[in-house]
């Protein structure tokens, strides 16, 4: 199984709050691969908006993103990107 | 009764008088009673046709929102739909159900708690507040796995002010204002979902009141002002015809603007102002016509290139642009090159991340190296201005040599495009921005090359400044009205007029209210600003006479102090359109906007 690792930088300035959480489940429950979110202690399933809400990752905090499976590529690719646009906001 | 006064946060503009109607969502009672071995499958059946049902049930309210209040809003029950659908909330509750035995309503309701505890742990206020979100459709699910039936707001039979301890978004949504005509809260933040949705739908409101739920009896008199973030409780007669008389002031004022919107922005003695609307895609076209916006004065195109993994094509900029010059013709349309970069980004651009990005390698310096990109923007462009009413500007300019090789650029776009045969106008207006303080500096040789000047007041104020806004612990620093600003911007506009060029401003000081006396006293020609506050910049403008703008303008020119110019403008504003000032003072601002 594929396996893909990342650690990703939050930058909109409200860090992942409700609408960016809800974008990010959307995105995720997309691929069939696994995703988890780790941040410091706390681990999450990126397709459970009450674990990424939960995760409350402010602006400038890292997130890991772990991506298992046969899509694990384009996942990764893909919430890179939605990510890194800080979710369309600011 | 004695008149009695709460004050809370004003969360919805208005003002209203009403019968108190006092709205408590109880909690379902749920206890835990075991389940037979052979009834469990059924139990989770049963959980899972609640969750169905509560699915659609917040897919009609999230449809009738969107017909009454518009897209915007309904993206706040997407978190909603979210929770219904989260697969490891309802992992956890059929695996309670399979290892306790026990009712779903229990295991459900206990599994929601788990959250809640660990949401309230949470430090962050706003991820706080969507806990609200959470217990909403919790209620939801318990209320359809009881089969209880729940209060609801949709079907009140008389006129009434909803009093609650707390509204969940989706009871706000179901809210009618014929018949709500107001509502308070005892909890509740100026950007909790509640707040916004009333803001909405526009039904005044004021929430944070701490304990008007238990002060209050269904069918008690009260005043809701959510302008100033009060309720009165048995309003006396004296308070009554206050709200009286200010209820006919804001619908005259409200009047007013209407009657404004198909007129020029003038000044009482005559003097005319182009007032053009800042856009980012075609879908902002309505809200342009609607408010009464002349053309567009800056068109953002960096949304083509946001949250996407490839990159627009010519022909995909072409339609979008065609379109809006298309729609508002004759009234011009500005459109501005990329601006990408800074805080804006695509990810097929890899842009390398950068300790210092508004000072880096974004807008035109970045379309200077990546000409592909520029030239098909450029082509795009050219190719929409066949009706003679576009304009092309380039942002982030800071000096001559520069701008000599964008308007080379620009000069081989165009002759590649003639030379194909395709149709364009071939005399087009060509402008930049003005935002960093070198092109102020150079703005004499920079306005010998193009046909005007429009100020980027967001980044000249940062750079001339030398303030980050998003810094919170330095945002004050961030004022329009420092005297350094307001002398640059006089200086851009009298080098302009000498050069006999017109100069505009698209940044958000354009609808500034105490700036805009000023900026009009200065000369400027043009005022870009959001769709939604042209209304306000109108009514302002044709409430001033020019002579009272240049004298104002002349005054501060030679202030210190930015108090000493908002003291000054503040006066001028409080004699010709002191209701503007009245609603600037209590203006709701939106979190996390610009």
């Amino acid at each position: 199984m594929p396996e893909i690792v990342k650690d990703i930088k939050i930058e909109n300035k409200l860090g992942i709050h409700a609408r960016p959480a809800a974008r990010f489940v959307q995105l995720s429950s997309r691929f069939s691969s696994d995703i988890i979110l780790k941040r410091g202690e706390e681990e999450v399933n990126g397709k459970s908006i009450m674990g990424v809400l939960m995760l409350a990752a402010p602006q400038g905090s890292t997130v890991k993103v772990i991506a298992r499976g046969v899509d694990a590529e384009t996942a990764m690719e893909e919430i890179e990107a939605l990510i890194k646009s800080k979710f369309g906001e600011d | 009764m004695k008149e009695k006064v709460f004050s809370g946060i004003a969360a919805s503009p208005g003002i209203v008088v009403g019968q108190a109607y006092l709205f408590d969502v109880e909690e379902a009672a749920v206890s835990p009673h075991p389940i037979p071995e052979k009834s469990v499958g059924a139990e989770i059946a049963r959980f899972e046709d609640a969750l169905i049902a509560t699915r659609k049930e917040l897919i009609n309210i999230r449809q009738e929102l969107a017909d009454r209040a518009g897209r915007k809003v309904t993206d706040l029950f997407d978190a909603h739909l979210l929770v219904v659908e989260d697969r490891t909330l309802i992992a956890e509750v059929v695996k309670g159900i399979e290892e306790k035995r026990l009712n779903a309503e229990y295991v459900f309701q206990s599994v929601i708690k788990e959250y809640t505890k660990a949401f309230l742990q949470v430090e962050d206020g706003y991820i706080k507040e969507r806990l609200s979100d959470i217990r909403d459709v919790a209620r939801r699910v318990l209320h359809n796995l009881t089969g209880s039936k729940r209060a609801d707001l949709a079907s009140l039979e008389e006129e009434v002010v909803v009093i609650a301890p707390d509204l969940s978004p989706s009871d706000t949504a179901l809210m009618h204002r014929e018949k709500v005509v107001g509502f308070a809260t005892d909890a509740g933040g100026k950007t909790s979902h509640t707040a916004i949705m009333a803001r909405s739908l526009e039904i005044p409101a004021v929430v944070a009141l701490g304990n008007i739920s238990a002060a209050v009896s269904t069918g008690d008199p009260l005043v809701v002002d959510g302008t100033s973030g009060q309720v009165i409780l048995f309003p006396s007669r004296a308070t009554l015809a206050r709200v009286k008389r200010e209820q006919t002031e804001l619908l005259r004022f409200e009047t007013q603007l209407e009657e404004l919107k198909d007129r020029p922005a003038e000044t009482r003695d005559g003097f005319r102002v182009t007032l053009a609307a800042n856009i980012e895609m075609p879908e902002d076209l309505p809200s342009v016509v609607s408010h009464g916006g002349e053309g567009v004065g800056l068109y953002r195109t960096e949304y083509f290139y946001l949250n996407r993994v490839d990159l627009p094509d010519e022909e995909e900029q072409y339609q979008a642009y065609r379109k809006v010059a298309k729609t508002l013709h004759p009234a011009s349309v500005i459109i501005r090159t990329l601006d990408l970069g800074g805080d804006k980004f695509n990810s097929a651009l890899e842009i390398p991340p950068e300790f210092n990005p508004f000072m880096g390698w974004r807008a035109i310096r970045f379309c200077l190296e990546r000409q592909d990109i520029f030239k098909t923007q450029l082509r795009a462009i050219l190719r929409a201005s066949r009706e003679k009413n576009v304009k092309v500007m380039f942002p982030m300019i800071s000096g001559y040599g520069e701008l000599k090789r964008v308007l080379r650029i620009w000069e081989e776009t165009k002759n590649e495009i003639r030379r194909q045969g395709v149709p364009f106008h071939q005399d087009m207006e060509v402008g930049i921005m003005i935002e960093i303080p070198s092109a102020v500096v150079m703005a004499d040789e920079l306005a010998r090359e193009v046909d005007f000047f429009s100020i980027g007041t967001n980044d000249l104020i940062q750079y001339t400044l030398a303030v980050d806004r998003v810094n919170e612990k330095i945002a004050y620093l961030y004022d329009p009205l420092n005297p350094a600003v307001i002398r640059l911007i006089d200086q851009v506009i009298t080098t302009g007029h000498r050069h006999n060029i017109w100069v505009g401003m698209c940044g958000e000081m354009a609808g500034d209210i105490l700036s805009i006396p000023i900026l009009l006293g200065l000369g400027l020609d043009e005022f870009s600003v959001s769709p939604v506050i042209i209304p306000e910049v109108k009514k302002l403008i044709s409430s001033l006479r020019l002579p009272e703008a240049r004298e104002l303008a002349q005054e501060v020119l030679s202030y210190r102090s930015a108090d000493d110019i908002r003291a000054a403008a503040k006066k001028v504003i409080s004699r010709t359109a002191p209701r503007l000032l009245k609603a600037e003072q209590s203006r709701v601002r939106p979190a996390g906007s610009g």
